[in-house]
């Protein structure tokens, strides 16, 4: 008889070390020691930010100092409108906190359509599928769209989440280089006549700010027979009659075929959704991954989702606030000396260029002790592997809040040296 | 001279001006190990490829091409 199954299991009192060959965690060590290489010198770390207390869209606490906020993408200001805030708490009591389900199954609730019916509305499409992010909305359309065979034809600087959506997908991947029309043109000439083709275009590129001409880039690709989906995330609430987008801003809302959005910036909450006026639009529902297998958002979210849409389709003067703002910042920038991303103020993100990490970090560090949180980006993330110090504006900004972001700003570039 | 030789000489004479380490280029010459490009000088590079023999190399061929001869194999496949 065997006494094994009596003997008591222990753990080994020197557990083996996984060898660096087999432990998959290795492959971080350079990521690992670059961050420690910033932190040792001293800086606050630039991606471990903690808002202890958010006062209103414009205003936090951070490491105990009143601190105004620049970086966020709450360009319309409406996480802190009261009738938001109403409709969430609402649902929140009638539909309790959370879906436990997938849109598919059991987790489409009342609110779900609602916020459905809103975007139709805000757009003026036949179609609106909500996704759980933004990312997922980008991750899911792509894929799903275009198959084997088929092509995706995307912008060099194309957010993450196109590039992954591009990556979970089994079509064809083409680049064209960033805002080049006629890039785009001849990319497209080479590809094979009859395969079915999707151009993936952006309204507003949200690392510089700067704007795509989707005019002329939505005729090349109807040229070549291509479909065309825009991401408009950055621009919802504040461009075009009906705040819709550049699409609307600059009249292709005929030829775009599928407009991406998110509830994560101008909404004020969060969730991602695709518009569309094509007649199977509906299909997506039944064969795309990302919106089938996972949960569906939580009843509050939707909730202060729809009501927020429904309000920013009205909201002119926010809009009208929001790029005065631009103007009063990008100009107040400009002429202080600091080189930005876009020679006008184009959009509701003001980049600020520099040339080094090391200032970068210095820069917003400088800016933080004063007060002042603005976006610090990096490479990969940025093109041409710049050091970016990124301003977002909302509409709650006061002027005199934007006069004192730029004392902060002169002070801390001339001490720095980055102004004259 | 056969069509790869003269589709390796192209190929090479596009290296050149993003070779900044001066390497030795041969069929087995790396462009991530030993030309160390980073992802902007691919893009740039594959860019001039594709105008120079009026090809498209998808981002799905570009992810398989680790070495100067795959790149002239690959170039002399899709001329073909």
């Amino acid at each position: 008889m065997s006494d094994a199954g009596l003997v008591t299991e222990k753990l080994p009192a020197d557990p083996v070390e996984v060898a660096p060959e087999h432990d998959l965690m290795s492959k971080f060590d350079a990521l690992i020691a670059e961050r420690q290489a910033l932190i040792d010198t001293g800086v606050t770390d630039p991606f471990a930010i903690v808002m202890e207390q958010v006062k209103s869209p414009t205003e936090a606490v951070i490491a105990g100092k009143d601190t105004i906020l620049l970086g966020t993408y709450n360009y319309m200001g409406m996480t802190f409108d009261a009738d938001v805030i109403q409709a969430g708490k609402d649902a929140l009591d009638q539909f309790g906190s959370g879906t436990n389900g997938s849109r598919m199954l059991n987790g489409t609730f009342r609110d779900h359509i609602e916020v459905e019916d809103a975007l139709r509305d805000f757009y003026d499409v036949s179609g609106a599928i909500v996704f759980s992010t933004g990312y997922m909305a980008n991750l899911g359309m792509i894929s799903t769209l275009a198959g084997k065979g088929e092509y995706v034809i995307l912008d060099a600087d194309s957010h993450a989440s196109i590039y992954d959506g591009c990556k979970q997908g089994n079509a064809e991947i083409v680049r064209f280089r960033h805002n080049d029309v006629a890039d785009l043109d001849k990319r497209l000439g080479r590809l094979p006549k009859d395969a079915g083709k999707l151009v993936i275009l952006e309204g507003v590129y949200s690392m510089l700010g700067d704007i795509a001409p989707l005019k002329e880039m939505v005729a090349v690709a109807k040229k070549h027979g291509a479909m065309v989906l825009s991401d408009e995330a950055h621009s919802m609430g504040f461009y075009g009659p009906n705040g819709r987008g550049v699409y609307e801003d600059q009249g292709c809302e005929a030829d775009v075929d599928f407009i991406i959005g998110t509830f994560s910036k101008s909404v004020g909450t969060v969730g991602g959704f695709c518009v569309s006026n094509h007649p199977k639009f509906e299909a997506i529902r039944l064969a795309c991954r990302p919106y089938i297998f996972t949960a569906s958002l939580p009843p509050s979210v939707v909730a202060t989702a729809a009501t927020s849409i429904r309000k920013l389709k009205h909201a002119h003067k926010k809009r009208a606030q929001l790029w005065d703002n631009a103007r009063s910042l990008h100009g107040g920038l400009k002429a202080l000396g600091f080189q930005l991303g876009t020679e006008n103020p184009d959009s509701a993100i003001i980049a600020i260029i520099l040339d080094d990490q090391e200032r970068a970090v210095a820069m917003w560090q400088a800016l933080l002790d004063g007060g002042l949180y603005v976006n610090m980006a990096r490479p990969p993330a940025t093109p041409a592997g710049t050091f970016l110090l990124r301003c977002s504006l909302c509409a709650e900004h006061t002027p005199a809040q934007i006069a004192t972001v730029l004392k902060m700003f002169e002070a801390a570039g001339r001490s720095l040296g980055v102004i004259g | 001279m056969s069509d790869r030789q003269a589709i390796y000489d192209t190929v090479t004479a596009q290296i050149e001006p993003f070779n900044k380490k001066g390497v030795t280029l041969s069929d087995a010459t790396t462009f991530q190990g030993d030309l160390e490009w980073d992802s902007l000088t691919v893009m740039d590079f594959v860019a001039a490829i594709e105008d120079e023999f009026e090809i498209i190399i998808t981002m799905n061929m570009q992810a398989e091409i680790e070495t100067v001869g795959q790149l002239v194999d690959a170039v002399a496949k899709l001329k073909g």
